[in-house]
């Protein structure tokens, strides 16, 4: 039954093949990859083109750029949903005590959220990035910081509407606590929308960070980034363009799946976006 | 409509403020650093430091420090470059052309192509053309500008030499060409599925279903009722968008070297030029909110009602 509805949405359908796929490879890198993505160097193997022996070719130094994009699924997949994941607890706890709470409190946090709807992501992350300095975790501290104001706006208004339903003053009247009935009756029932932002946000999240590594500010050779591997690739347009293929090739696939699945998982909650 | 634009500019003021108050706390937090980094390859003495964090006013409290800083903002003075020593709002000033004039080109292609591929697609929903141009949409959305802009490098610069790689010459049109284009597609897509959600949205109104039943032609029904209802939904998500064209600059006038205020905010991160980072910030950020600004002003000229509420 619910693979003939999988049947029929195909941009979910799509979206969680690939979504599957992607994160397959970043769980099982050590058994897919051919070679390993920093120590099995070579340089009589530099600057290989795509091949037999090395299906996406080499980099300058001689390592397997196949071996590499494998693992760079690891980095960039991780970043997404961590940094989402945080993003999604600060944007759900302002959201939701705004929304239930109101008053000042409500006030402060819509202020909040619309200054930082006002700084764009990309350079706020920039920001963050120039006062902790280059490097992975730091990265992870950047976008866990930077995307909460859509959950927390999406959830807000969600909560505006569902803590006047009959069920809600039913728990109340009861004498649940305020937050076992946010925690427990509201927010079981508002979580559709934030799991669309949410799996919009990591498809965000990828993008930055490998923008990020692209600049030189995110992950640091020799650790394999699709964005550090593109910045290399720029270098060596001239000699060794395969290098600025697949790297990107791989940005743009998962990133995609993940659209796919959030405009999919949209359609599913919100029937009236469908096609007519 | 002028008292609309009033209330409009004065809420404008406090926003840039705690804008100001946001970036400030976040770049001042480890001031001890800044002395360090000024002294750049030079390694300062302990007493060349400390003269340096006096000169500057790195040792007075955080308050006092921002309280200086906006005050310094309002007449223009955005402090000295830790690096270059140079004048911070020149520096700026220098940089702003190339950076107007990449995100304006970026954003005509984008209006160009993206608003009428958006509305066509909605009004054959269900199509082929439909489904194709949504696909070309969402992968346009999906696909990182940097990697585009290197594939576009490949071919128009080092396989048909048509196009120089980089930089910005002469600032002539071919320059622009690449960068243009590279910015422009990501967000061409996000308005032509904008677009689309927006006509989509305005077709099942009872408005435009009565001007069908009165025989009002397709044309005219498009034209006057659907187009301009759009507009308003289409200007809103298109405002808010604008804040990814501008973070997407940064990383477009890196890769083509393009001598913007984004290349400066990345080369004044790797350099820890605190001034310059927060000069750069505050200005991209002003220029979004003025679109914004622009696009709210805008909103009373296409729908009366909304100067009137």
């Amino acid at each position: 039954m619910w693979f003939k509805k999988l049947k029929r949405r195909t941009n979910l359908a799509i979206g969680v093949g690939i979504v599957v796929l992607m994160s397959a490879m970043a769980l099982f890198a050590p058994w897919l990859a051919p070679y390993h993505p920093i120590d099995d160097a070579n340089l009589l193997y530099s600057e290989e083109p795509p091949g037999e022996q090395f299906w996406f070719g080499t980099d300058t130094q001689g390592r397997d750029i196949l071996s590499r994009v494998i693992y760079g699924a690891r980095i960039s997949l991780s970043v997404g949903l961590i940094s989402q994941v945080m993003n999604s607890i600060i944007g759900i706890f302002l959201g939701l005590t705004a929304g239930y709470f109101g008053k000042w409190w409500d006030d402060l946090v819509m202020g909040l959220t619309n200054i930082m709807l006002s700084i764009p992501g990309v350079i706020f992350a920039l920001a963050i990035m120039a006062v902790l300095g280059p490097g992975l975790m730091n990265v992870f501290i950047a976008l866990g910081l930077t995307n909460w104001s859509y959950s927390c706006r999406i959830t807000r208004s969600q909560v505006l509407f569902t803590r006047d339903l009959n069920y809600v003053k039913a728990a109340e009247a009861i004498g649940y606590s305020k937050r076992r009935i946010m925690f427990t009756q509201i927010l079981p029932n508002i979580i559709g929308p934030i799991l669309v932002i949410a799996t919009l946000g990591i498809a965000g999240a990828i993008l930055t960070e490998a923008a990020l590594s692209f600049l030189g500010l995110g992950t640091q050779p020799p650790t394999p980034s699709w964005g550090g591997m593109l910045a290399k690739a720029r270098e060596q347009l001239f000699t060794t363009p395969w290098t600025s293929i697949f790297p990107g090739l791989a940005i743009f696939i998962t990133v995609l799946g993940l659209n796919l699945l959030g405009d999919g998982l949209r359609d599913l909650l919100d029937p009236h976006t469908t096609v007519k | 409509m002028f008292a609309y634009t009033v209330r409009r500019l004065l809420q404008f003021i406090p926003t840039i403020i705690a804008i100001t108050l946001i970036v400030f706390l976040l770049l001042n937090v480890l001031p001890g650093n800044a002395a360090l980094m000024a002294g750049g390859k030079q390694r300062l003495t302990p007493e060349a430091q400390e003269k340096l964090i006096k000169k500057w006013g790195l040792d007075q409290p955080l308050h006092v420090r921002y309280f200086q800083y906006i005050k310094g903002v309002a007449t223009g003075d955005l402090g000295v470059s830790f690096f270059s020593r140079e004048d911070v709002g020149g520096m700026l000033v220098s940089r702003l052309w190339p950076t107007l004039k990449l995100a304006l080109s970026a954003l005509f292609i984008a209006c160009l192509l993206g608003i009428p591929l958006g509305f066509y697609s909605a009004l054959r929903q269900g199509t082929a053309v439909d489904s194709l141009t949504m696909i070309g949409a969402v992968s346009g959305v999906s696909m990182p500008q940097f990697w585009l802009g290197l594939l576009l490098m490949f071919l128009f610069s080092v396989k048909l030499r048509l196009l120089p790689t980089f930089g910005y010459g002469d600032g002539a049109l071919k320059n622009m060409i690449l960068p243009a284009l590279t910015l422009g597609v990501g967000y061409m897509a996000l308005l032509a599925r904008t677009t689309r959600a927006a006509v989509v949205e305005v077709l099942t109104e009872d408005y435009v279903r009565t001007a069908r039943a009165k025989g009002l032609s397709e044309i005219w029904v498009n034209r006057k009722h659907v187009f301009r209802n759009t507009l308003v939904l289409l200007l809103t998500s298109a405002g808010l968008q604008f804040g990814s064209l501008i973070g997407e600059t940064v990383v477009v006038e890196t890769l083509f070297s393009w001598p913007g205020i984004g290349s400066l905010l990345v080369n004044s991160i790797f350099y820890r030029d605190i001034p310059v980072v927060q000069g750069c910030i505050l200005v991209i950020v002003t220029g979004f909110l003025i679109v914004n600004l622009i696009v709210d002003l805008l909103y009373g000229v296409i729908d009366p009602r909304i100067k009137y509420q």
